[in-house]
């Protein structure tokens, strides 16, 4: 029989394991992930000249990122144990620090994000028309009173406008790094098995990239889009289930400490909300059900796109939590 | 570091010296104590190890830690610039040895070596009041210094070598 | 473009002010957002002030640092100290929370309400506080005679109020460190050698071979200088025998661990005897030369076969042959350790006895490698008039059954204070110095009794102990960091003398205990036992009698002097042992003549009763009990004391690690509070173990307000509350205490009682 005490060492958020992370940041790691998806489609589609044919996603969607973004900013200072030092991420730039990466490109996609849509304003009028939302046409109004009126966001928003694809590569580049550094950042993590293998950052990111596909899928007002979108989708989703598979025989295959962490899907606390309701509900549903669309069968678009983003969501709740619970026993 | 945990009773000195010594706030520390027993009665092993942060060669803290306030220092020490740090937590998240907190005016604390004394050719605070002698300090870049000679004459381990951090603390059985 | 008008003017020169004005609160407001870093007190801006350590008796002498604000920042050793070496212990380095402790007492306290333990205060002046015990001293004198009012002492208080009684008239006087602890090892070593042990004991452990350890558990036992040394000879690769029912600390490092069944040493060590004699392993040239009576001892231990020995103790036979041969392999250059806490089984000056005749036959006592002849400085007392003899003292209260009594029997002194003792020794008052006889001495339903009879109770402690309930008047001393003692003479390897000076002023209206007896002393009308003003003039003068002076002392903290006498045995060397016979008495003359046995018996002390698991306590080596138990800093090492219980025993009782269980005995007590079970395969599966001296249940109401160690307060079991079968040794009184049985109860019994009712 083997007994291990620890005397002197319970320290809230250290004891009985690292758990210093929770919704806060797992929240984030969605709402990063999410914006990096829609930027993604926006930029490509726009650099592919589709920016008429998928009007939603290169026009406006990315407003919605500005606002994702900056939610999810909020939420990663009101973690902060340190909050009033926080503009310290902004006097040095560390290339071996993922994190550091992610605080520049956080910074230079939501002044993007916000630019990019600025310069649509009468797409968005249009959009908001459409859906019936004519009570938030004060914001529109308001930028166009800025853009005609005001001499530097005039500046701004003509020079965007002017150079739109230089800016479309360079947020295409910016949000493939957002939707992955979180993944990257948690893979070197060697201290928790969980998280490091190298496809954690592919996978976040494809999990980001399909629920953007998703958030368009649900939002759009046009049908060829939409239907787009959930083919992509369904792509994506199969692509996460590959690297899923693939992340959690790997574990299996490896030392103790892998095996361990492994259980926690295979046995452990976190199996049944993993795949029952992660993989279930999250992933294998809303492939069915954009399966069936395929075919012809009509599927209200919301609900695979629902499932897709509330899938997402849950899926790093549990790579959280799970993850600061899966260590190597010392 | 060497600690030879055939002679420690764990008594926790090392504990209290190194919060008296750097203002460790009431409630947190810096060092700990683990005791490990194996075996059944009356077959039985028993030893206490105090640990610490390793002071790793190869850091994970260090490299994670977004603005620089973790870094290593000469001589391999490892410390924390309190008012670099965010509290972000990531170098906690990093560390295998879970030898890292958040001190509650926000910054992350951890041991720094008593890097204080060492620069007055000192040893580390825990160090110098162990009532068995079990913990030793020195140059273990240097082959010839006592702490170098005394891990090379003894049976040793480190924790978790598996993680790769290359810990600098070794205990000798 | 706007003009300023006298109204903005006013506007803004009012903000200004208000601003100027809310600058302090505003800078506050700076300092909790961006609070100012403590940075380490470096070694050369320290103040430094000579101290010796009262956290425990091993008085280990250090030094305070104090930064530039004077504020205690940490407490080290004093490396030239012979009892630390620069080293302190947990405790010591943790002993600025005793000073920090926010549970202190703060003021004098005089009750004016309630009683058992319920007491109600009121803060009152020292003046006035000295009028109520002066007053009610003196009705006690009037009443039943001075020597009516008993005094309990412990630590370096003590002496102040020894003084004071000596002086006053009253020389009924008792410490728990006798009866309950060493009495019996000085009895048995004084019967053996002519001379005790004491404090810190003269074991030559760095020098020695082999140390063998039976009811020793250091390690746990945080005995400064001797863990030390046991921690060189782990180095060495000495051997270490540890005889110990349970895997300790010490039995994890050691070369043997012989897992005794409790209560069978005695029969271990005879068959020890045996072996050693029978095979020729003993000193021969130093039992002919020294030894007195070694032809007795070899026919009585004949039949104490080890075969014998393992039916009785359940260590193989094959164990105690190859540790016998160990043993006296390594003579004389072996350590067979008498421990500390040896009141176990009332046979316990014939247990002790047993130890010291090994050493003797082993040659260990007065060899290197074994026990040195210790040495300390005489330091002359300070001239007073000789103190007035009282009609009776502890000697006809302790002596009257014990004759091997050398100090007073704090729980006969307890018995003689109950209401049904008729005879001439009553005990009516009571003075308790740094005590808290409620945790110290076993029988609280006794001791409580004994209180409760008192005319008249005077409680001195740093801390609102349980004691403090019972008191009459309550007076808060200051704690070793802030106040004077008398200079630590302890005997070691090379005589020394370490000085306690005040670090810092007593916190709050503490006051040091030689001031409290000297006021109470004057107003008791002896200024002439108190010539001096302050206690220093009294230990500057004892040290300039030696060649020094507080000056020297307060920058060396420790001073050396050399030794007038050898320190080991020289070899063929005449020696006169203070026995009788002038000789090592194997075969005790004294004890012949009193009526007890001269050699150690075998006695047989019973099994655990079924369904019931024995009851073992000990220490932990971050805790002094009472002392400090609320200490913040020690606090933080282990909260909750635990209940080490073995996995078979936690099958029965389906027991789950941190569960909190309650205790009961065979006289059906009922534990106050819970302690929480720790599953090992470290104990014997009919025994329990748990430290000693936790469950605090002191609280006092003061002005009407709560005040208790809030820290300590109702944290594990009290073992003197579950102990109730006290086994007394004969020849000295002590109080075993180690046959007492529990059963584990996992539903708390209050909550039943109090439906029941």
């Amino acid at each position: 029989m083997e007994e291990l005490f620890q005397t002197a060492r319970d320290i809230h958020g250290l004891y009985p394991h690292v758990h210093i992370w929770g919704w806060p940041i797992a929240t984030y790691l969605f709402l990063g992930g999410l914006a990096a998806g829609i930027l993604l489609f926006a930029t490509l589609y726009y650099l592919k000249g589709k920016e008429n044919d998928m009007p939603f996603t290169v026009k406006i969607a990315p407003i919605f990122t500005f606002i994702i973004i900056v939610i999810g900013l909020l939420l990663l200072v009101y973690d902060l144990h340190h909050k009033l030092y926080v503009w310290q991420l902004f006097t040095t730039f560390r290339i071996e620090s993922p994190m550091s990466w992610g605080a520049w490109t956080l910074v230079a996609v939501s002044i993007l994000s916000l630019l990019w849509p600025l310069s649509y304003v009468d797409d968005i009028e249009k959009y908001l028309y459409e859906r019936g939302w004519k009570k938030l046409d004060f914001i529109t109004k308001f930028i166009r009173n800025l853009e005609h009126n005001w001499l530097i966001p005039r500046f701004i928003i003509l020079t965007f406008r002017k150079y739109r694809t230089f800016f479309a590569w360079i947020l295409l580049f910016l949000s493939i790094i957002l939707g992955i550094y979180t993944g990257i950042l948690l893979s070197a993590f060697n201290a928790h098995p969980l998280w490091n293998n190298p496809i954690l950052g592919p996978l976040f990111l494809t999990s980001g990239v399909s629920t953007g596909s998703a958030f368009v899928m649900w939002l759009s007002n046009n049908k060829k889009e939409r239907k787009l979108m959930s083919t992509i989708d369904m792509a994506l989703i199969a692509m996460e289930l590959f690297f899923i598979i693939h992340m959690i025989m790997g574990m299996q295959a490896g030392p103790e400490a892998f095996k361990q962490a492994a259980h926690l899907f295979l046995g452990g606390e976190f199996t049944v909300i993993f795949w029952v309701i992660f993989v279930g509900f999250g992933l294998v549903l809303p492939f069915i059900l954009e399966a069936f669309e395929l075919k012809g069968f009509h599927v209200p678009p919301a609900l695979p796109a629902l499932l897709v983003l509330i899938g997402g969501f849950i899926f790093r709740v549990i790579m959280v939590y799970a993850g600061q619970m899966s260590e190597y026993p010392f | 570091m060497a600690i030879e945990v055939n002679k420690c009773v764990g008594c926790g000195d090392c504990v209290v010296a190194c919060q008296t010594e750097n203002n460790v706030p009431m409630g947190y520390s810096r060092d700990w104590i683990i005791e490990l027993a194996r075996g059944e009665y009356p077959n039985l092993f028993m030893h206490f190890e105090s640990r610490r942060c390793n002071h790793c060669e190869d850091t994970p803290c260090v490299r994670t830690c977004p603005t620089g306030a973790s870094h290593v220092i000469e001589g391999g020490i490892v410390k924390v610039t309190h008012d670099e740090c965010i509290g972000c937590g990531a170098c906690i998240e990093a560390c295998p040895y879970e030898a890292r907190y958040f001190h509650p005016d926000g910054y992350v604390d951890k041991c720094t070596f008593c890097d204080h004394r060492v620069a007055d050719g000192l040893d580390p605070a825990c160090v110098s009041v162990c009532p068995t002698t079990c913990m030793h300090f020195g140059d273990l870049d240097d082959p010839d210094s006592e702490i170098s000679q005394l891990i090379k004459s003894r049976e040793n381990y480190t924790l978790i070598p598996e993680a790769g951090t290359a810990p600098q603390i070794y205990y000798l059985k | 473009m706007n003009k300023l008008n006298r109204r903005d003017f006013i506007k803004i020169s009012g903000t200004a002010t208000a601003g100027i004005a809310m600058a302090p609160p505003l800078t506050g407001i700076w300092e909790t957002i961006f609070p100012k870093e403590k940075k380490p007190l470096l070694e050369n801006e320290a103040i430094k002030t000579p101290t010796v350590c009262e956290v425990c008796f091993w008085n280990c002498a250090g030094w305070v640092y104090k930064d530039n604000e004077g504020k205690i920042k940490k407490v080290i050793g004093n490396d030239i100290d012979p009892h630390s070496n620069g080293r302190l212990c947990p405790r010591g380095t943790g002993g600025l929370g005793m000073y920090y402790d926010e549970d202190r007492l703060k003021k004098p306290l005089i009750r004016v309400k309630g009683k058992n333990g319920k007491s109600e205060f009121k803060e009152a002046t020292w003046d006035e506080a000295f009028d109520v015990i002066v007053k009610n001293m003196k009705a006690i004198e009037k009443k039943y005679g001075k020597e009516s009012m008993a005094l309990l002492f412990h630590g370096k208080t003590g002496p102040h109020f020894e003084h004071l009684f000596k002086a006053w008239g009253s020389q009924t006087m008792g410490e728990p460190a006798g009866a309950q602890c060493l009495i019996t090892r000085e009895a048995g070593f004084i019967a053996t050698y002519g001379a005790g042990l004491a404090s810190p004991e003269p074991t030559d452990v760095r020098n020695t071979d082999c140390l063998v350890l039976i009811g020793n558990h250091i390690g746990e036992n945080m005995h400064n200088g001797h863990v030390q040394e046991v921690s060189a000879l782990i180095d060495k690769g000495g051997t270490i025998i540890t005889v110990d029912p349970r895997f300790s600390t010490m039995a994890a490092h050691s070369t043997k661990w012989l897992p005794i069944k409790p209560s069978t040493d005695l029969a271990l060590l005879l068959a020890w005897m045996n072996v050693i004699i029978n095979e020729g392993l003993y000193d021969k040239d130093y039992v002919a030369q020294y030894t007195y009576g070694f032809d007795q001892l070899k026919e009585h231990v004949q039949k104490y076969t080890p075969e014998w020995a393992e039916s009785i103790t359940t260590i193989p036979a094959g164990d105690i042959y190859e540790t016998a041969r160990m043993i006296g392999g390594a003579s004389p250059r072996v350590i067979i350790h008498p421990g500390r806490h040896t009141a176990w089984y009332g046979d316990d000056t014939q247990r002790t006895r047993a130890i010291a005749i090994l050493n003797a036959i082993l040659g260990s006592w007065g060899r290197e490698g074994g026990f040195y002849f210790p040495e300390k400085v005489k330091l002359p007392k300070e001239a007073h008039p000789p103190f007035p003899k009282p009609k009776w003292s502890w000697k006809n209260i302790s002596r009257e059954k014990h004759k091997m009594a050398i100090m007073g029997i704090t729980n006969e002194i307890i018995d003689h204070a109950l209401p049904e003792y008729k005879g001439p020794y009553k005990v009516k008052g009571m003075f308790i110095a740094a005590t808290n006889p409620l945790q110290s001495i076993p029988s609280q339903d006794k001791i409580k009794r004994a209180l409760d009879n008192q005319d008249f109770i005077v409680v001195v402690d740093t801390m609102p102990a349980e004691i403090t309930g019972y008191a009459d008047v309550v007076l808060p001393e200051a704690t070793y960091l802030e106040r004077l003692d008398h200079l630590r003479t302890a005997h070691h390897r090379q005589p020394n003398v370490a000085l306690r000076y005040p670090a810092v002023k007593p916190k709050w209206d503490s006051k040091p205990g030689w001031w409290i007896a000297r006021e109470i002393g004057i107003r008791l009308g002896l200024k002439d036992f108190y010539e001096w003003e302050d206690f220093e003039e009294v230990l500057d003068w004892q040290l300039k009698q030696v060649g020094s002076s507080i000056e020297e002392l307060k920058k060396v903290g420790v001073k050396y002097f050399p030794r007038k006498t050898p320190m080991y045995l020289k070899p063929g060397e005449e020696y006169w042992f203070n026995t009788n016979t002038g000789k090592i008495e194997l075969y005790s003359t004294d004890f012949a003549e009193w009526g007890y046995d001269p050699m150690p018996v075998y006695k047989d002390h019973g099994d655990t009763p079924p369904g019931y698991l024995r009851l073992i306590y000990g220490r932990l080596p971050m805790h002094t009990f009472g002392r400090t138990l609320n200490n913040p800093y020690l606090f933080e090492l282990q909260h909750d004391p635990l209940l080490w219980v073995h996995p078979k025993v936690a099958r029965i009782y389906g027991l789950e690690n941190g569960q909190e269980v309650w205790l009961k005995n065979p006289k059906g007590k009922v534990s106050s509070f819970p302690i929480k079970v720790r599953i090992t395969e470290r104990i014997r599966h009919d025994s329990v173990f748990m430290p000693h001296g936790f469950g605090n249940k002191g609280r006092i109401f003061v002005d009407g307000k709560k005040m208790e160690m809030h820290r300590a307060y109702g944290r594990g079991i009290l073992d003197s509350e579950m102990i109730y079968n006290i086994e007394k040794d004969p020849e000295t009184g002590g109080t075993g205490m180690r046959n007492n049985f529990v059963t584990i109860l996992t539903e708390n019994p209050h909550n039943k009682k109090d439906k029941e009712s």
